[in-house]
């Protein structure tokens, strides 16, 4: 191979680099391991991490991940393969996001949904961004005080280098209030705002005269969703809103701490051309026979450069694939049933932890799915420490001083019981 | 590969379900109030669990991947991934970690986030890391995030332009735009290079800094790097290095050695991470010593960044070791320098030379053009290609070359499959030069043939109820 590129060694190939930058001597690096050692040191490292059954949420939730999934995901045909620019070798990509899409407008009622964004936050970020595009003079976004603390955190980051200057809605009983909605709106200047469906606190919120106000004032209503929920409640497009951001995690996704998750966004067709992401479409072939493809990619960064309406690239097809898979199993009943297990469960987890009498109502009445907060009477700290040395992750404190807690449909009446009881003791 | 036309709405039966719960042992809950329910509920499939698994194993097989076959699409660094990394990634105890659980119960993953940083400085030449940024363009716009609040920190408010070469990736001036800087860019020489030159006027105190690919994405190395990292820093200005071409550098020349500032790491391009289809990959941020202070501030996503990649990146690094870090680089410039060589007789080389991991060719010597006879383009050769086995290059980018080829082999080839596609590129150039209308028509063997991409954009079918 040398001899045929005319060098006489590896070296060589490197003489157009200036020698002060080789690097020389070794790397401070461990040693080669084999592939034996290798899964012996991850497997110690594994064991350092702790087993826990999980009850808590705030945007992360513990669903089961049916067998199916991994299996399929793991397919290196789709594992292995990058982005479907050659579309003749890779329709098994291209037809999966097509009905992922497809998925996400149904459960969203939307119109027109991307292949992928990283995260809910950074769906949310990308939602804002799309409002102030949309909007041209309109540089305002107002954002609920109930949206979870980090979509707030990553949407703040994105605005603050974007140029988007934030506005918040208050949320003072345990709800995006409308008349800080409309409040908020009276500047003027407001492109866009977004809410959350189900907030930091579990409470599945009333959007009812959202819309008529956010369009009354020219701006868009961006709807934050648990796609999972949304087999239970009211649709983004039942609201009125015009963009729906969220995380796909909740449909079958490990927790794995943090990531990888799937943001995914869904828009009515008008805002479609003005969408961040990989959209597929479907065609024909030559011959006539149905076929997908990527499509309106004259709003990308290949494409666009600088102009493009966003910065991404790589998003997290794989993941898609996982959601699309998992709705697939559970179809609309199954997906209904993981709502009712988790809700009830959560319900009696309710009640039991206020007949303990170490919590107070934090929101009386508001109505809750899978997740909820309670203000503890005394310090948590004890109780926290006793329910971990359980094995159990729970009682995870919130901003405001509440704890919050989650059941999914993992969670059994046992391992409910078993919280209580702990808690119960003191 | 075979043709299979299903979509897995069309398998719905009323009643059919691939999913079992436990018993509901809870007293039921009180139900939503009628406002906050759904009115209709969503049109999913219906399917048992056969149904879907012979639906995905179909789709399956029409797609190609690296486990399928040689897939040298430039910038992209296609290498294998090894089967390890999947099973440490599953691992039940990284698995099933709560993003909020605190530093006692997530020690194991806080070490892979610890030790993976100082490799990746180790190797990089960087000081720390951030593992927040989701893919590639995230590190970019992370790092030019960094790079502005660099700045803001100081009190230097006037710094708004970023440089970008012509050559760059467009998700460089795209996350520029992102990050609410005004691109200005820099025009590249005859020889594939920045034209240093030009870039001294574009130098300013409104300069936030320059962006840069090195070896650049005609897999040329930047030569000039030393003198363009004191020009850039002299006016106060930072440099960044857009890790997507890392790969031919690994174990040899590290961009923080060589000038750069803040720099991403594409973990699933260098770090063997599987490409899933378009991602998930990582982009973790390194910053020089005086930059560390701008990380902790910034959020730019959920909770810790693509643990999953991260734990594969760092067992693929542990296999690597010390004593193998030189071969990635090396064999990576090798197999390039190999392609490039043996097909520049029948393959227009724009710029001679030693390349790094890739190289990109302007199209066909010979298309085959001839009295009124349309000649193959860089788009049929890609095209021909499939019909042989081998997934195409990089086509049409960088936008310097009109017909530009980007092939990028990377080191996890063997030389017979090196030899195999020079043999077909060989085949298919003499093809070009008979009859070009096999190139035109192809692909033949594929299991669809140039589907109608400005319909589908004309008409836009995005989902399944558009149809």
């Amino acid at each position: 191979m040398l001899v045929r590129i005319g060098v006489k060694k590896l070296d060589d190939l490197y003489s157009d680099v200036p020698k002060e930058f080789l690097h020389k001597g070794a790397y401070a690096l461990p040693d080669a391991l084999s592939e034996q050692e290798v899964r012996t040191y991850f497997e110690a490292l594994d064991r350092l991490n702790a087993r826990m059954k999980v009850f808590v949420g705030a945007g992360a939730y513990d669903h089961y991940t049916p067998a199916v999934i991994p299996y399929i995901t793991q397919r290196s045909e789709f594992l292995t393969a990058y982005t479907p620019y050659q579309c003749e070798i890779s329709q098994g990509t291209l037809r999966y996001i097509f009905e992922y899409q497809s998925m996400i407008c149904e459960l969203t009622g939307m119109d027109v949904s991307n292949a992928s964004l990283y995260d809910g936050p950074t769906a949310a970020a990308e939602a804002m961004k799309m409002a102030v595009a949309c909007a041209k003079k309109r540089t305002r976004v107002l954002l609920s005080r109930s949206l979870l603390p980090h979509i707030l955190k990553v949407v703040e980051t994105y605005a603050k280098f974007h140029g988007v200057e934030l506005g918040y809605i208050p949320a003072p009983e345990g709800q995006t209030s409308l008349d800080g909605l409309q409040a908020g709106l009276a500047t003027g200047d407001v492109a866009g705002v977004i809410v959350p469906e189900i907030n930091r606190y579990g409470i599945v919120e009333d959007h009812s005269g959202f819309a008529d106000a956010v369009h009354a004032a020219k701006a868009l209503l961006i709807e934050y969703c648990d796609p999972s929920a949304l087999a239970v409640i009211k649709s983004p497009s039942e609201w009125g809103a015009d963009i729906a951001v969220g995380d796909a995690q909740s449909l079958g996704l490990p927790l794995c701490y943090g990531g990888p998750y799937i943001g995914f966004m869904a828009v009515k067709k008008e805002y479609m051309r003005k969408m961040p992401g990989r959209i597929v479409g479907q065609t024909v072939d030559q011959e006539g026979r149905r076929a997908f493809v990527l499509t309106l990619q004259a709003r990308e960064q290949h494409i666009k450069r600088e102009k493009a309406t966003s910065n991404i690239c790589s998003n997290e097809s794989l993941m898609a694939l996982w959601v699309t898979i998992y709705l697939s199993l559970t179809g609309p009943e199954g997906l209904r049933e993981v709502n009712r297990l988790s809700s009830d469960g959560a319900h009696y987890l309710y009640a039991e932890l206020l007949k303990t009498g170490r919590f107070e109502e934090v929101f009386p009445g508001k109505p809750f799915l899978k997740e909820f907060v309670l203000k503890p009477k005394e310090f948590p700290g004890f109780m926290q420490q006793r329910l971990e040395k359980a094995g159990l992750f729970a009682a995870l404190d919130t901003e405001e001083g509440y704890v919050s807690f989650c059941v999914t449909e993992k969670r059994t009446k046992e391992e409910i019981d078993q919280l209580v009881h702990i808690v119960k003791e003191g | 590969m075979q043709y299979y036309d299903k979509l897995i709405f069309e398998l719905s039966k009323k009643g059919r379900t691939g999913y079992s719960l436990p018993v509901n042992k809870f007293p039921p809950a009180p139900e939503l109030p009628v406002e906050l329910r759904r009115e209709t509920p969503p049109d999913l499939p219906e399917v048992s669990e056969p149904d879907v698994v012979r639906h995905y194993t179909n789709l399956s097989q029409m797609n190609f991947g690296v486990d399928t076959g040689f897939y040298p699409l430039g910038s992209c660094t296609m290498k294998y991934n090894p089967k390890i990394n999947e099973e440490i990634a599953a691992l039940p105890g990284f698995n099933g970690l709560h993003p909020l659980m605190h530093a006692g119960l997530v020690k194991g993953a806080l070490k892979v986030y610890q030790e993976l940083g100082r490799a990746l400085s180790a190797i990089t030449g960087m000081e720390a890391f951030t593992f927040d940024p989701c893919a590639g363009a995230h590190g970019e716009l992370t790092g030019l995030m960094i790079m502005r609040q660099y700045h803001l920190n100081r009190g230097d408010t006037a710094r708004t332009k970023v440089i970008v070469p012509d050559s760059a990736h467009g998700t460089n001036p795209a996350s520029a735009a992102v990050c609410g800087l005004e691109v200005v860019e820099v025009k590249s020489l005859a020889d594939g290079r920045i034209d240093v030159e030009a870039l001294k006027p574009l130098l300013d105190e409104t300069v936030a800094g320059i962006m840069m690919t090195n070896p650049n994405t005609l897999g040329l190395f930047e030569t000039r790097i030393k003198e363009i990292a004191k020009l850039v820093h002299g006016v106060g200005g930072l440099l960044y290095y857009d890790g997507a071409n890392m790969n031919p550098l690994m174990g040899m020349v590290r961009p923080g050695d060589m000038g750069f500032d803040i720099m991403h790491l594409n973990l699933h391009k260098t770090f063997s991470t599987p490409h899933g289809g378009g991602g998930p990959g990582a982009g973790p941020v390194g910053v020089a010593k005086q930059l560390v202070d701008c990380l902790p501030d910034l959020r730019v996503s959920g909770f810790h960044g693509n643990f999953g990649i991260l734990l594969r990146a760092y067992a693929y690094l542990l296999m690597l070791g010390r004593q193998n870090l030189k071969e990635v680089g090396q064999y990576s410039v090798l197999s390039a320098n190999y392609i490039k060589e043996s097909l520049k007789d029948v393959y227009k080389l724009p710029i001679e030379g030693v390349c790094k991991h890739e190289f990109v060719f302007d199209g066909l010597i010979d298309d085959g053009g001839h009295d009124g006879v349309p000649g193959a383009t860089t788009l049929d050769v890609a095209k021909r290609l499939l019909d042989y086995g081998f997934h195409a290059p990089t086509i049409y980018f960088p936008l310097l070359f009109h017909q530009a080829l980007m092939i990028e082999p990377t080191e996890t080839e063997s030389k017979e499959t090196l030899d195999a596609f020079i043999d077909v590129m060989h085949q298919i150039a003499a093809e070009a030069a008979e009859d070009p209308s096999i190139l035109r028509e192809a692909p033949h063997r594929t299991p669809i043939r140039r589907p109608d991409e400005t319909a589908a954009a004309r008409n836009p079918v995005l989902k399944f109820k558009d149809a």
